[in-house]
């Protein structure tokens, strides 16, 4: 009926013809870059990004003189957009991990990749340079546009100040969308980290005003209102806000923050899908 | 060559797999029997390393899945056909794991050829049906042309054609000297189609052996005779000293220990027409049944009377019926992953 297991005959070894690099870093971004572009909602996502963005800001410079330059920055119309456009990043963050989750995919990946350290750093990299400079190539584009067409002698002096502060400002908006992707990496609900980093947003101004009202806790809530996501975004972006809270923290103490606060949650993204069941 | 040394794994209170060693061996399809929730998902993960051993290891080659330097090379796995992002063609599928083992990309427009699915490289995976799905699981697990393949119940929901396909694909794969490491809950399935067989029940060993040893202990192979002539024939085998072993249901009868070419002649030169002469098999889903039947996980409930027996009569008398002890900590699993 069936061979028996003595066959004599049958080879016991196989060996390939195929070529077998040892595989490193370069093949997992190489993998995740082919992930990345080869999926609709990525398209969907950044492609918002850049709508809001630029659609926001055109609109903006062509409803602005010179004049209304002489207290903002040239990048300051490209903020209004990236308020929104943040979403997507963070989205795209998100979904980088989640979807493996969801679909089951995470397995295959993991038993193509077992060096489970190295599928996470390529993603992180991937994501984060591909966020950068869908980001900063819209914000420069509303920049550039608004510094051609108000450039005038009416609109004040300039610095470059301005453009390495817009610059900060689009590693900022990256260092949200790392923060969902850690966020997405410990969550694993797609559903569950974009709710999660909407919160990180939105809330604290919400607080922050809750909070100064109540007598006790009135300095945290001044400093969280200086320091919230949208504040600090502003404040990059060229835009002082109202001085009633003292003076304002440094655009390098709130990158640092969120520098701090991301670093630490793919540091713990790291330890848990490296030793979680998947 | 794969090694499980004392390999057990624990959800809570509940423990999928218990203490399980076994090897399989390189050249010979290996079937991994057990009923529903015996654990062989969960072995297999940890084959793979996704799954931590609560204690216990598994070594491939003689290491760990995370050491092998070339992966896909070393294994191929198809654990879950549906593990695929549905919104990528089941192309750009398959590159993105050729890419993360730098193997070429000609190799993936090969393995989509050699399944079949080439014509619909393009195509989002997600339109896919059943079958085309565990094609495209068959062909990922391919992609590194490995030395190892495991398939975790390949056969389910696939159509009589589909079967056969991958029953020739595994015993191919086997003849060129590669480990196939294979599970089911089909006996009959496995009986075609593997050489070495494992059984668990509840997380624990049952039996492993090789297919023809285990074919050969518990199938009774018989004749049977059916016959217009039936008193005519009963007188003649009973002349020639043969005893019938049944007499299943009218007309026929069941001979053990002679072959059906002595009986065929026999009756000829007794001028009996004979309707029927026929070389059985008793079911070894019967024997496999018997052997787990203190071990199934999931028994079925009988409409109104939970744990009284189903009628049927092909049920073998000592196994218990569906429902005599469904596992109420069952129902704790973790849903959706
Ligand atoms: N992630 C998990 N959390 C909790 N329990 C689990 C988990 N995975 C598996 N189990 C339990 O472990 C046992 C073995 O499950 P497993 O999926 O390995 O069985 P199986 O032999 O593959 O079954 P089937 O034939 O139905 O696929 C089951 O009782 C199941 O409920
Ligand atoms: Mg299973």
């Amino acid at each position: 009926m069936t061979p028996t297991t003595t066959t004599p005959d049958r080879p016991r070894s196989y060996s390939s013809p195929l070529p077998s690099p040892r595989p490193h870093l370069g093949h997992a971004l190489a993998s995740e870059w082919t992930k990345l572009i080869s999926i609709r909602s990525t398209l969907w996502t950044l492609g918002a990004l850049v709508l809001t963005v630029v659609g926001v800001g055109m609109l903006f410079v062509s409803q602005t003189s010179d004049r209304d330059y002489e207290s903002i920055s040239f990048t300051t119309p490209a903020l209004f957009g990236l308020m929104v456009g943040q979403v997507a990043v963070m989205v795209l963050g998100v979904l980088t991990i989640s979807s493996e989750h969801a679909t089951g995919l995470v397995r295959t990946t993991f038993t193509a990749a077992p060096d489970r350290f190295r599928v996470l750093t390529a993603k992180y990299l991937v994501f984060s340079v591909t966020a950068f400079t869908v980001t900063a190539l819209s914000v420069f584009v509303v920049g550039i546009a608004a510094s051609l067409a108000h450039g005038g002698a009416a609109a004040g002096a300039h610095t470059a100040d301005e453009w390495l502060g817009a610059a900060a400002g689009c590693l900022y908006v990256t260092l949200l969308g790392v923060l969902a992707l850690a966020i997405g990496a410990l969550v694993r609900h797609s559903a569950g980290a974009i709710a999660v980093m909407l919160g990180v947003v939105t809330l604290p101004p919400v607080l922050g005003a809750m909070l100064i009202v109540w007598e006790a806790v009135a300095p945290i809530g001044r400093e969280i209102l200086q320091r919230n996501v949208p504040v600090a975004l502003s404040q990059l972006f060229g835009m002082q806000e109202g001085g009633d809270l003292g003076a304002a923290p440094s655009n390098f103490s709130n990158v640092l923050i969120l520098v701090l606060i991301t670093g630490a949650t793919v540091a713990a993204s790291y330890v848990m899908v490296g030793r979680r069941d998947v | 060559m794969i090694e499980l040394d004392g390999l057990t794994k624990r959800f809570g209170a509940k423990t999928a797999v218990d203490n399980l060693s076994f090897q399989v061996k390189p050249g010979l399809v290996t079937g991994f029997l057990g009923p529903n929730g015996a654990g062989k998902s969960t072995t297999m993960r940890m084959m793979l390393d996704l799954d931590n051993p609560t204690s216990g290891a598994v070594r491939i080659y003689g290491k760990r899945y995370r050491e092998l330097r070339e992966p896909l090379k070393h294994v191929g796995a198809l654990l879950d056909a549906k593990a695929m992002h549905g919104g990528r063609s089941a192309y750009n599928n398959l590159l993105c794991l050729a890419q993360s083992n730098g193997i070429p990309q000609r190799r993936v427009a090969e393995v989509l050829d050699l399944v079949g699915l080439a014509p619909v490289a393009r195509k989002k995976s997600k339109g896919f049906s059943l079958g085309m799905g565990q094609r495209l699981g068959i062909a990922s697990a391919l992609l590194g042309d490995p030395q190892i393949l495991m398939f975790d119940e390949p056969v389910n929901g696939l159509d009589p054609e589909g079967i056969l396909w991958i029953r020739n694909l595994m015993k191919g794969l086997a003849a060129e000297g590669r480990t196939i490491f294979v599970s089911s809950h089909l006996m009959s399935e496995m009986a075609l189609t593997a050489d070495h067989l494992i059984v668990i029940g509840q997380g624990r060993l049952l039996a492993d052996t090789s297919m023809a040893d285990f074919i050969h202990q518990n199938s009774r192979s018989f004749v049977r005779m059916r016959s217009p002539q039936l008193e005519q024939l009963k007188d003649v085998l009973h002349e020639a000293g043969i005893a019938p072993v049944g007499v299943p249901d009218g007309g026929a009868l069941e001979i053990d220990g002679v072959g059906a070419e002595q009986l065929g002649e026999l009756a000829a030169r007794h001028r009996i027409v004979l309707h029927e002469l026929s070389p059985q098999r008793a079911s070894l889903e019967e024997a496999f049944m018997r052997m787990t039947a203190d071990s199934v996980e999931y028994h079925a409930h009988a409409p109104g009377a939970p744990g009284a027996a189903i009628d049927n009569p092909a049920r073998p008398a000592d196994v218990p019926a569906w429902g005599a002890g469904f596992d109420a900590a069952d129902s704790t699993r973790k849903g959706g992953r």
